[in-house]
């Protein structure tokens, strides 16, 4: 408990709340023994001012009628309701008249003011009734000495503000404790929510640290704050695993697939050194490794330009483009070859299709498509040999594809071969990098679409499949 | 012709200077982008080779210095980034050409003589020819020794370009980018067909061939000397 209230006190949230709490709390018990004092200070204005008043009419009725009328009008005063405290004792100090019954002598002997509160004990009736007979009252007064040496004490009782005041603070005190109970209830519930999200957050966070690849931070299913952050940080955790993995293929690969003609470059290259001086076999020997080192450079760049497609939206500015136009174009630069290795090239391009991309990348694209074809697509004989590009528009997708008649791909191999380097057994001995299609498919990703790969019947259905 | 190279890589450097030498040229060399722009500005060059990649200046900062201060010596910007966007913003610093690293020293050997003859403007000509050949290109006519040639839309503008690079080799990529504005290599010698196309129907009926390939190179159009 003590453990979990510790740690609760290092979360912000909570540690702000006791702040503004105690500040508020501060700020509130100031106020209200600011108010209730100043009330006090009101009242005992008003009693002062009250007190002189009765002793300028007092002194009036005994300068005007002597000292019999004054004791007169003090005792008829005295016993009216709510009535004033009124003394008036010998010189002796001894009380002669008035309403109490015992007071302590100093005050009397005292002339002036009287004002911090003193007890006495009256003969109010109100009280003995209510059982509190003895019990002591508190009052101001102010006495003085009249010319013949008799002493007169006029007070007020002081009780009914006192414990108004009284009244006041327990309710002020009452509250404030409901309060900080209530806010630290609330603390305890808001905080110890918060902390442990954030302690599975940070749990999960430990486990993919630790080389957990596939944990995800928990999303509890309420979309709070925490679970849009932990929802956001989990597409983030995807990509970066995504491009992760790429990224351990691609080195894998690079280490096997480039080693052998890299291998082989040296081998020529050391041929052609010993090759007895004979300046032809040097040469074709020289020619072979220039080739070689060519073709080393073309998969270098190709591997290149797939990271940066893969790497997202800065590698080209999307515009609407004339898919229809584009597609065209390609189909007539492959035109010629196409009929030279003995294919017939079908275009069935419907016109004016558009589509958000990038030309340079989405020819390449069908350009390796269409490499892909001529190499593959012969396989199967060699009558009836067609290649077919074509463009049409679905529903809201625009697909792009190229079909061949080969021996086409098994459906288990399907998403394999878009893989960097994935090469089929039956496609070993035919040059190339096993780039195209991975290549492809970074193109068909960066611009919001698909590659999918299908049977032609016979052959290889390649497809493009863009949101129109 | 003069030329200068600007590259950090002194190997590098040293080997294009010298392959540009064996090929009959004179090259300068300068290691940093500053070194670069004070040779530039104090000589005239036909062609300069700007690395993209400088110490101290780098190559695009130092080619739109050359050109604010009115130089037009054609420049071709050498790049280890050849994505789109990259060749977009060394074209528009005032690059005339973009070749991406590594590259066969034949392809830049082409493209220089290439640049340096650019330098004439020759757009506005409408009338192209190169020895018994001609090539208007408002009436979008084709003749050799007088005889009419039918060529498709593209057959038209391979010719057009290589007539006016006429006796300069001119490689695939070259015509990849300028005849059909693409940027990447197709696998495919889809280039290659569409030339022996066009140099059936240019060459096959007369006598001299005018349009020849040249090995690990390019292609050279030019009419046969005595």
């Amino acid at each position: 408990m003590w453990k979990r209230l510790k740690s609760l006190l290092r979360v912000t949230a909570v540690r702000l709340s006791i702040a503004y709490t105690l500040a508020f709390g501060l700020l509130a018990i100031i106020l209200v023994f600011y108010m209730t004092g100043s009330a006090v200070d009101y009242l005992r204005q008003q009693f002062q001012s009250s007190i002189n008043q009765e002793i300028t009419s007092l002194r009036t009725i005994y300068e005007s009628r002597g000292l019999n009328a004054l004791v007169r009008t003090m005792e008829v005063r005295a016993r009216a309701p709510g009535a004033n405290l009124y003394v008036i004792s010998d010189p002796a100090g001894s009380i002669i008249a008035g309403n109490v019954r015992d007071i302590d002598s100093d005050l009397l002997a005292e002339t002036g003011w009287h004002m911090h509160p003193f007890e006495y004990e009256g003969f109010d009736t109100d009280r003995s009734a209510n059982g509190e007979r003895d019990q002591k009252s508190r009052a101001v007064a102010r006495s003085f000495e009249l010319p013949n040496g008799m002493r007169i004490l006029v007070g007020e009782d002081i009780g009914e503000p006192e414990r108004l005041r009284g009244v006041v603070r327990k309710a002020l005190s009452f509250s404030l404790g409901m309060m900080l109970l209530v806010g630290f209830l609330i603390w305890y519930f808001v905080g110890s929510r918060a902390l442990k999200r954030i302690d599975m957050v940070s749990k999960s966070t430990e486990r993919i640290l630790a080389g957990d690849q596939s944990e995800r931070l928990p999303v509890t299913g309420v979309n709070d704050e925490f679970d849009r952050l932990s929802k956001r940080m989990n597409v983030m955790l995807d990509r970066i695993s995504l491009l992760d993995k790429g990224l351990r293929n691609v080195s894998d690969s690079i280490a096997h697939d480039l080693k052998t003609p890299l291998t082989r470059l040296r081998n020529k290259a050391d041929a052609a050194l010993t090759a007895d001086h004979e300046d032809s076999k040097s040469r074709e020997a020289l020619t072979e490794v220039i080739a070689d080192s060519d073709q080393l450079i073309k998969t270098f760049n190709a591997l290149l330009m797939i990271s940066r497609v893969e790497a997202g939206s800065q590698i080209a500015e999307l515009a609407v483009l004339d898919m229809s136009a584009l597609l065209e174009d390609v189909a007539e630069l492959y035109e010629p070859v196409c009929e030279e290795e003995g294919f017939e090239l079908e275009v069935k391009i419907d016109s004016d299709v558009k589509v958000l991309g990038n030309r340079e990348l989405l020819s390449q694209a069908l350009a390796n498509l269409l490499d892909n074809a001529l190499k593959y697509g012969a396989t199967n004989g060699e009558t009836n040999r067609k290649v077919t590009i074509g463009l049409r528009k679905e529903g809201k997708a625009v697909i792009a594809y190229v079909a061949d008649q080969g021996q086409g791909i098994a459906a288990s191999d399907r998403e394999r071969v878009k893989e960097r380097f994935a090469r089929l057994d039956e496609s070993r001995s035919l040059p190339g990098n096993g780039l195209g299609l991975a290549l492809v498919d970074a193109i068909a990703k960066l611009h919001n679409g698909r590659f999918e790969l299908g049977d032609a019947k016979p052959g290889l259905l390649a497809e493009l499949i863009f949101p129109a | 012709m003069k030329i200068l190279i600007v590259e950090d890589d002194k190997e590098a450097s040293a080997y294009l200077a010298k392959a540009l030498k064996e090929a009959g040229h004179n090259p300068d060399q300068a290691a940093d982008g500053e070194a670069g722009l004070e040779m530039g500005r104090s000589s005239t060059y036909d062609v300069l080779i700007v690395d993209r990649m400088l110490p101290k200046l780098d190559g695009l900062s130092l080619i739109s210095a050359l050109r604010s201060e009115g130089d037009e010596t054609p420049m071709l910007i050498l790049s280890a980034l050849g994505q789109v966007d990259d060749r977009v913003k060394g074209l528009r610093s005032g690059g005339d050409d973009y070749l991406t690293k590594p590259y066969a020293f034949s392809e830049l050997l082409a493209r220089v003589e290439i640049l340096a003859r650019r330098k004439k403007p020759d757009e506005a000509e409408t009338h192209l020819a190169v020895g018994e050949l001609e090539l208007d290109r408002l009436t979008r006519e084709v003749r050799r020794e007088g005889k009419k040639i039918l060529l498709q839309p593209r057959e038209f503008r391979l010719l057009e370009y290589l007539m006016r690079n006429a006796g300069k080799v001119v490689t695939r990529t070259m015509l990849l980018e300028e005849v059909w504005d693409y940027h990447f290599d197709p696998q495919t010698n889809v280039i290659d067909v569409h030339v022996s196309r066009l140099r059936s129907k240019i060459d096959k009926d007369f006598g001299e061939p005018m349009l020849h390939t040249i090995r690990g190179a390019g292609y050279l159009l030019k009419v046969e000397q005595e």
